[in-house]
């Protein structure tokens, strides 16, 4: 039966695409009611009091009504603007990332606190964490538990032997580690200890304790290569937003854009 | 689009053309021709005139990347424009409200979309790699991001200030804050936030300055 009551709703916008002359549609995770997508009537007009409310990467408290197509945003307050993720474009491109793994993956209609909860926690740290990447690879390895994907970190995911830290291979499509034999034998890609361990250590630790691990540039790297190749084999494809990852880590480090009140400053 | 069968082919063809333009939903799509079809022959000949001079004799500005029907563009071309700040646009269109304000008196650089992420769209996609030229040859002073305050603006905005930054310009962006007209009772946090942090000193000795310092 269609629904003819407002449906009131906290929700994260994971994103928006323009539609009409003034229109978006907003890509939105409701705790109880999953991915849901909603127009946002005139948002693109400078004089929108809804505009604000419904950026893309925050989280408010929604109206929708029931549309022919898809629901109408009829009332919208920001709970959560996370500036932080808005303000530093290594913070957005994480963010981002999240974003897109949660709206490519999320069910419409169908609810879950749990991934919604992971979602808000993830985007929060990401905005304001003081290592705001931990809070990206902390997000995709509990995703992975989440979603049925929890990677095989105990026993070789071929040989069923116990691992140990040193010489093992990490095997995406097989959904986990391989012990030393089975990765000479050709399974897996190579995973350094450090990076074994990170895992295991992930696996049973708060977010706050994992944060505190000091890792070398080129370990936080593997370990991301080794959960990007984990997400997207539970993805079956490439997340787009990784191109631009790669491409700002490519553009070099120049200074941050100023406003021009910093120069300007009285 | 579905056609009754009493609607003539060649009105239909008509009809289907312009609902697949931007923003034009079936009813007006069929106003549009039944207008055109009742029109004088001298304007639908003057609407298709158009519509292929605006095909055959437009291109971009080989500097800016605006459309334009002689290269280089008006603006680029006019010795009165200040070739040391460039303002660096998403969309042509962007250009027209900008011009509209009467205050920026240099040069514009189109990028002819902005980098969104999560579509897969990145700088190669954009007129990027046009914009680094010009600023190699060192005459210009400042770069001014007038992207939209969106994420997809926020990413290209951040992505240039990588690129351009480590090259000694002035890069600036355009300020946020309040619409005019708009109430302080329904902003939302962050445009209020903007607001805040960049407000505009209203003292005598200070007409026209802002208080950048973010402290409030």
């Amino acid at each position: 039966m269609p629904r003819t009551q407002p449906l009131r709703t906290e929700a994260i916008v994971l994103r928006q695409r323009p539609i009409g002359d003034a229109d978006k549609v907003c890509v939105l995770l409701s705790p109880a009611h999953g991915r849901l997508e909603a127009v946002a009537r005139g948002v693109r007009k400078t004089t929108s009091r809804l505009a604000g409310h419904v950026e893309a990467l925050s989280r408010g408290s929604f109206q929708l009504a029931q549309g022919r197509s898809m629901h109408i945003v009829t009332q919208a307050q920001t709970l959560d603007a996370w500036p932080g993720l808005h303000d530093d474009i290594d913070r957005l491109s994480l963010a981002v990332g999240v974003a897109e793994l949660i709206d490519r993956t999320a069910v419409a209609e169908v609810g879950s606190r749990a991934l919604y909860e992971l979602t808000r926690e993830t985007l929060s740290r990401i905005a304001d964490a003081d290592n705001p990447a931990a809070a990206a690879r902390w997000f995709r390895l509990r995703w992975l538990d989440q979603q049925g994907y929890q990677p095989e970190l105990g026993d070789c995911v071929r040989c069923r032997a116990a691992l140990e830290p040193e010489g093992n291979g990490l095997a995406a499509l097989e959904g986990g580690v391989v012990c030393p034999d089975c990765h000479r034998a050709g399974a897996g890609a190579p995973l350094s200890s450090t990076a074994f361990r990170l895992l295991r250590y992930m696996r049973r630790s708060s977010f706050d304790l994992t944060a505190q691990v000091r890792l070398s540039p080129a370990a936080a790297a593997e370990v991301d290569r080794h959960l990007s190749a984990l997400v997207e084999h539970a993805l079956d494809g490439r997340l787009r937003s990784s191109s631009f990852a790669r491409a700002l880590e490519g553009a070099g480090r120049g200074a941050r854009v100023t406003k021009e009140t910093d120069h300007a400053a009285v | 689009m579905q056609r009754s069968p009493v609607t003539a082919p060649t009105l239909a063809r008509l009809i289907d053309a312009f609902h697949r333009l931007p923003g034009i939903g079936p009813k007006s799509a069929q106003r549009l021709a039944y207008h055109i079809l009742r029109a004088p022959r001298a304007e639908a000949e003057a609407l298709a005139e158009a519509l292929l001079e605006v095909k055959d004799r437009t291109q971009l500005c080989s500097v800016c990347q605006n459309i334009t029907d002689a290269d280089p563009c008006a603006v680029c071309s006019d010795p009165n424009r200040a070739a040391d700040t460039i303002c660096v646009v998403e969309e042509p269109l962007d250009i027209v409200a900008i011009e509209r304000t009467g205050v920026h008196r240099g040069r514009y650089h189109v990028l002819h979309g902005a980098i969104s992420p999560m579509d897969g769209v990145g700088p190669e996609d954009l007129k990027v790699r046009e914009l680094l030229e010009r600023l190699g040859d060192h005459t210009v002073q400042e770069v001014i991001l007038a992207t939209n305050p969106n994420l997809e603006g926020e990413a290209t905005a951040g992505y240039l200030s990588r690129v351009i930054g480590a090259m000694g310009v002035r890069l600036t962006r355009i300020a946020h804050g309040l619409p005019v007209g708009a109430d302080v009772e329904y902003a939302d946090e962050r445009t209020l936030r903007e607001a805040l942090t960049h407000r505009v000193r209203m003292d005598g000795d200070a007409d026209g300055q802002t208080d950048g310092d973010g402290a409030t």
